[in-house]
């Protein structure tokens, strides 16, 4: 079959021999991929940051299918339905799933405790081939993968697998209060989603800060928020302090993770020397920002070493830090009702739609921002007849 | 450039009730419990690793275990089994603990030498490996063609350059007479 192949930093390529998966478990199915995205977290893999991502995999987080083949206990799923899948791999019976925290999960990821399992994503979130590819084995499919409703536009329900939760839940656990002044650092599609979903909480002003005109323009026009570009404001944290008349905003969110640029040194030491677990400029910024007594949200992706923050600020301020990956099963059900009703149009983030044989090209452009890319999607053959 | 900034320059800027967007404040929650996100907290960890497993997947390959827990999780991922020179290095790598960089640094030691490994490999089934397709770069010549001749135009002159440095000149002949 069809599938990305990961041959090292910068480079992928379409397989057009990779066996087709196998069912592996009895909760297991095999589904025939109709979407599958390149997520912002795919370029830290990309770019060779993320410790045990070996030569011969397949990425793919985000993706939804079409049940091929099924395991003997699967019961909520059979051939044919058209599910989507959410990122994470839960097995549902653990003492973490079952307090809803299903993006860690104690049964799917052998390699690593600090991590669920993960499509697609390294060995450190468990060896699991992603759905980049024409068909993908998913695991516990009773747990977590969904059934798309007959009304639901395929490219929003792969939006559903991983970028709406994951700004959804970077504003909820923002804490976000009525009136609350919001600072967004990053304006990839999980930054334009935590904007968009923070007015879901009630703030009173949101503003989205990055270093790419364009996005911020979408992000704008998108999310209907505030935009700088950090390039020409100075410094940040300055200017966040300046419109708040010195107090900073009530909630900041880290959506940038481990490749923030705009501190050379972290630039240096994160990306470059790989001597921490990325870039924490976006990181800084948020927790220099935010007001004293305020929440931090993080949500972007750092690899699992040692990372300099100031953690004095964070005492000194009294801050409260919230992060996980998102908990997407625990989510679902609210944001499709979302979609439903029209308040979030996830599929409208989506900028580019590629064939899957176009792999390399489309992992090029979204890792330099080709074409004012903001969401690319890519389509395997059978799905586009 | 400094960050001086002046008493005039702060100012409080606020926003209220947004009824413009749709959905505004549907989802506000005053009681956004501080302890978010375990929002449904059950204590269950307190028995232990107690709970009744789901059926264990068949270990039909080499998987490497983290040793801070005592088993393999239910089910695993079964792509890229550890193998070579890269697979030796990471069976050491996870001797040790995820808060060690004896485990990190050895995995990107392991993961570099996995893609000299990859390219071997290649060649040994006869397939040269297509370094720009696979970098993509056809994309950057679609899309960012000016910077791409740019570069070529850049990467031609050092290029004439350092070659008529470097080129030995003919020396002149000595006249004797």
């Amino acid at each position: 079959m069809l599938a990305m192949n990961f041959r090292g930093p910068f480079r992928v390529r379409p397989d057009y021999n990779k066996p087709y998966p196998e069912i592996k478990h009895p909760n297991d199915v095999i589904v025939r991929v109709t979407r599958t995205c390149i997520c912002g977290s795919d370029l830290h893999l990309y770019h060779g940051l993320v410790p045990d991502t070996r030569v011969g995999q397949t990425f793919g987080h985000e993706f939804t299918g079409i049940v091929e083949e099924t395991g003997p206990s699967v019961e909520k799923v059979k051939t044919g339905d058209h599910i989507l899948v959410p990122f994470n791999i839960a097995c549902g019976t653990c003492v973490f799933c079952k307090q809803g925290l299903y993006g860690n999960c104690h049964e799917s990821n052998p390699e690593a405790t600090a991590l669920g399992g993960i499509f697609g994503y390294s060995h450190t979130a468990g060896g699991y081939d992603g759905g980049q590819a024409e068909y993908a084995r998913v695991p516990y499919a009773d747990v977590s993968p969904t059934i798309i409703p007959d009304w639901m536009d395929i490219d929003d329900a792969v939006m559903l697998t991983d970028v709406v939760p994951t700004g959804y839940q970077a504003a909820e656990m923002g804490g976000i209060q009525k009136g609350d002044t919001v600072f967004i650092f990053g304006a990839g599609p999980i930054g334009i989603m935590a904007a968009k979903c923070s007015w879901l909480f009630g703030a009173g002003r949101v503003v989205v800060i990055d270093e790419l005109d364009y996005r911020l323009e979408f992000a704008q026009k998108y999310a209907q928020c505030e935009v700088q570009n950090f390039r020409s404001l100075g410094d940040p944290v300055v200017f966040a302090k300046k419109t708040t008349d010195s107090l900073g905003p009530d909630v900041c969110i880290d959506a940038v993770g481990s490749e923030a640029s705009g501190n050379i040194s972290e630039t240096l030491l994160g990306r470059k020397l790989l001597l921490q677990g990325g870039s924490t400029t976006a990181l800084h910024w948020a927790i220099n920002s935010v007001k004293k007594g305020g929440i931090v949200s993080i949500v972007g992706v750092y690899g699992p070493i040692d990372s300099l923050v100031p953690i004095g600020n964070v005492v000194n301020k009294g801050i409260t830090i919230r992060a996980n990956q998102a908990s997407v099963k625990r989510l679902l059900p609210r944001l499709i009702e979302h979609i439903r009703t029209g308040v979030l149009n996830p599929k409208e983030m989506i900028t580019h739609r590629l064939p899957l044989e176009e792999i390399a090209e489309g992992y090029h452009m979204f890792s330099k921002k080709l074409d004012n890319i903001i969401k690319p999607v890519l389509i395997p053959p059978h799905a586009r007849a | 450039m400094t960050d001086v900034t002046n008493p005039n320059d702060f100012e409080n800027l606020r926003g209220t009730e947004r009824t413009d967007i749709k959905g505004w404040g549907i989802d506000a929650d005053p009681e956004n419990d501080p302890t978010y996100p375990m929002k449904e907290r059950t204590n269950e960890e307190h028995k232990g690793y107690t709970w009744e497993r789901p059926a264990q997947q068949q270990e039909e390959q080499e998987i490497l275990r983290s040793v801070e827990r005592p088993n393999l999780t239910a089910v695993f991922g079964t792509s890229t089994p550890p193998s070579g020179l890269s697979g030796i290095i990471r069976r050491m790598a996870f001797k040790y603990s995820e808060s060690s960089y004896g485990r990190w640094l050895p995995l990107m030691l392991a993961d570099r030498i996995g893609v000299v490994e990859g390219i071997v490999q290649d060649l040994a089934h006869g397939k040269i490996p297509n370094i720009i397709a696979e970098r993509g770069w056809q994309a950057e010549w679609k899309y960012n063609r000016k910077a791409v001749l740019k570069k070529a135009a850049a990467a031609a002159i050092i290029t004439t350059a350092a070659i008529a440095i470097l080129m030995p000149r003919k020396k002149k002949k000595l006249r004797l007479f």
